[in-house]
């Protein structure tokens, strides 16, 4: 995308001494005079104390999610909010996980088929829309993508009648279906994107050599698609599991996912019992955070893929 | 037209299920939605179909529009969207600047910095519902407590107990959530910019704010666009924390989203769907044109 101003770059291998580009800045340093490595540790220093200042702040929640889940109800009063409990205990870990048990196993079954058909339906569909076109394929693409920027309380009422109409019981299964059509739009932008890099050649060989359509996708381009799949579904099991909107529409405290048990558990008592209710968001929190901890770089693949640039 | 069928007929067959269920589930309910909300079904006799409901054209639209109430939800609308906004990209693009150069332990900043968009709204909603405690002095807990134990005594405040600016309180989650999200874009951004270009830019005599503002600025202007686009059209579904953090039929807090889960709670589906309508409006304001311009940047 910056091939016209990059062209008019006389040297790219000229070595700069004064500046710090790249990733060979360790070895740029011998050549600064005193005073510039002077200037150089300063900066460095500032920069370091502005992202230990921000970690600091990002991270006080988490602080306050940890302490708070484990301190008992002596420890509750307004004064010791910031302290660190005077006994820990456990006791709010179970009964979050008494409470929220049912609803993560819901939000289990929920996740996982939701998250694989619609990555199988995205692919296909980015298969087709960027390497067996057709004409106004691009306007077709379009039209899918629009689903993904709709307001869903634009179409909220005749949904719920629509998956009433339908027959399909609340909760689960429900669910499983919106979150299967909803994601249609992101998985087919964020596998056509991928497959607009497969070269040409590798398809048109496979159709020289006879194969259909049908064939071409299965024996040549799944078998590529593995690094699209991964972030797809990192991406849809997190949407879901996160997913809040359509399971205040369309399931209850017996049949919802984690989300809706823990806003119940976190609102519903008349009493507040900050402990158990943060005990209980980390619980519901540890699946994203372990798939981000492990997964992160296709996290973030994902995120990329979402701000439609690809 | 045999062979347009036999070309475009198996391509248009797999796609199939999908445009089937787009179309159906996106502009079906759409047209279905536009057509509730210009009846006068408000009550559960008329939801359910026990009773009638009768065309009032535009009838919902003018007397939400003209009621106090949807118009403090618009204005929170507004403050919501502007605070969120200046806020992720201010901090997403001040970490990404600072990231940018190669410094030890990036990977740690940058994955703590990002964590938070991991997280449902519904549980960081928890943590800040304490944290936004709108107790002050003795019975303070929460961030106004925090203000008191390092002597910022005068920054306590009701937080989105406030009836004007309430709403911006809630705004300070989504920035903590999503401030990681626009840094990943920009960091994207400044990484996508050819060293040569800066260095070229350098010999040229161009100092640091000129490099910015000449260079690097331009280059990273369609990375901006995406982000405002993507925040922006998070900021008018704004929901989840709502619900989290004050309750939905908090009049401080209320938005558009808010308003429609509490009149299909009250089974007034045409204005329930009247407020979807106008929600789908002023996204398409601001996505339309923004989908058109993909459009043609990908034809060229």
């Amino acid at each position: 995308m910056t091939t016209a101003t990059a062209g008019a770059v006389p040297e790219p291998q000229a070595t700069v001494p004064s500046t710090p580009t790249g990733t060979s800045g360790r070895s740029v340093d011998l050549r600064r005079t005193p005073a510039q490595q002077g200037r150089f540790t300063m900066a460095r220093t500032l920069r370091y104390a502005a992202l230990l200042l921000f970690l600091v702040v990002v991270l006080i929640p988490v602080y306050v999610l940890l302490v708070t889940s484990f301190k008992g109800t002596g420890d509750a009063t307004p004064a010791r909010a910031w302290s660190l409990p005077q006994l820990w205990t456990l006791e709010n870990w179970q009964g979050a996980w008494t409470a929220l048990s049912p609803a993560i196993l819901r939000s289990v079954q929920m996740v996982i088929p939701a998250a694989i058909i619609s990555a199988f339906l995205g692919s296909l569909n980015g298969f087709v829309l960027a390497r067996w076109r057709f004409r106004n394929a691009d306007l077709v693409f379009t039209l899918i993508l629009f689903g993904m920027f709709i307001p869903y309380q634009a179409v909220m009422i005749p949904l719920t009648q629509l998956v009433l109409g339908l027959g399909i019981p609340s909760g689960i299964p429900s669910l499983i279906l919106l979150h299967v059509v909803y994601g249609i739009p992101i998985t087919t932008l964020i596998f056509r994107n991928y497959y607009m890099t497969v070269p040409h050649e590798l398809i048109e060989a496979a159709r020289v050599d006879g194969a259909g359509m049908l064939r071409t996708y299965w024996s040549v381009v799944l078998p590529i698609s593995v690094p699209s799949f991964v972030v797809v579904l990192i991406w849809q099991f997190t949407s879901a599991w996160n997913d809040f909107l359509f399971a205040v529409f369309f399931s209850s405290s017996q049949n919802g996912p984690v989300t809706l048990a823990l806003n119940n558990l976190a609102n519903g008592a008349l009493l507040q019992d900050y402990g158990v209710s943060m005990a209980g968001a980390l619980f519901a929190s540890l699946p994203t955070l372990v798939v981000y901890i492990l997964l992160g770089r296709y996290f973030i693949g994902g995120l990329m893929s979402g701000s439609v640039k690809g | 037209m045999l062979k347009t069928l036999r070309r475009a007929g198996p391509p248009l067959l797999l796609l199939a299920p999908s445009l089937i269920l787009v179309g159906v589930f996106v502009y079906g309910l759409i047209v279905a939605n536009f057509q509730t909300s210009i009846t006068d079904n408000h009550t559960a006799a008329q939801a359910t179909g026990r009773e009638p409901s009768v065309l009032v054209w535009f009838r919902n639209y003018t007397d939400l529009l003209a009621s106090q109430a949807f118009q403090h939800s618009l204005t929170n609308l507004v403050l919501y969207t502007l605070v969120f906004l200046v806020g992720t990209m201010l901090m997403g693009f001040l970490w990404a600047w600072i990231l940018d150069k190669p410094i030890r332990g990036e990977g740690i900043f940058r994955s703590v910095y990002l964590f938070p968009m991991a997280v449902s709204f519904i549980a960081s909603g928890v943590v800040w519902r304490w944290l936004l405690n709108s107790n002050q002095g003795e019975q303070a807990s929460g961030l106004n407590r925090l203000f008191q134990n390092v002597g910022l005594d005068f920054l306590q405040n009701n937080w989105w107990n406030n009836v004007t600016f309430g709403i911006t309180a809630i705004a300070l989650p989504a920035i903590w959530q999503l401030s990681g999200y626009v840094m990943a874009l920009f960091l994207a951004g400044f990484r996508g910019i050819p060293d040569e270009l800066r260095e070229a830019a350098r010999m040229d005599g161009a100092n640091e704010w000129k490099l910015y503002r000449h260079v690097l600025f331009p280059q990273l202007s369609p990375i901006a666009l995406s982000a405002l686009i993507i925040i922006g059209h998070m900021s008018l579904k704004a929901f989840d924390l709502i619900m989290s953090i004050s309750k939905p039929a908090n009049y401080q807090t209320k938005v558009p989203a808010v308003d429609m889960y509490v009149f299909k709670s009250s089974f007034d589906y045409a204005n329930s769907a009247a407020v979807g309508a106008i929600l789908l409006i002023i996204v398409a304001v601001v996505i339309v044109p923004y989908l058109m311009h993909l459009h043609r940047q990908e034809k060229q």
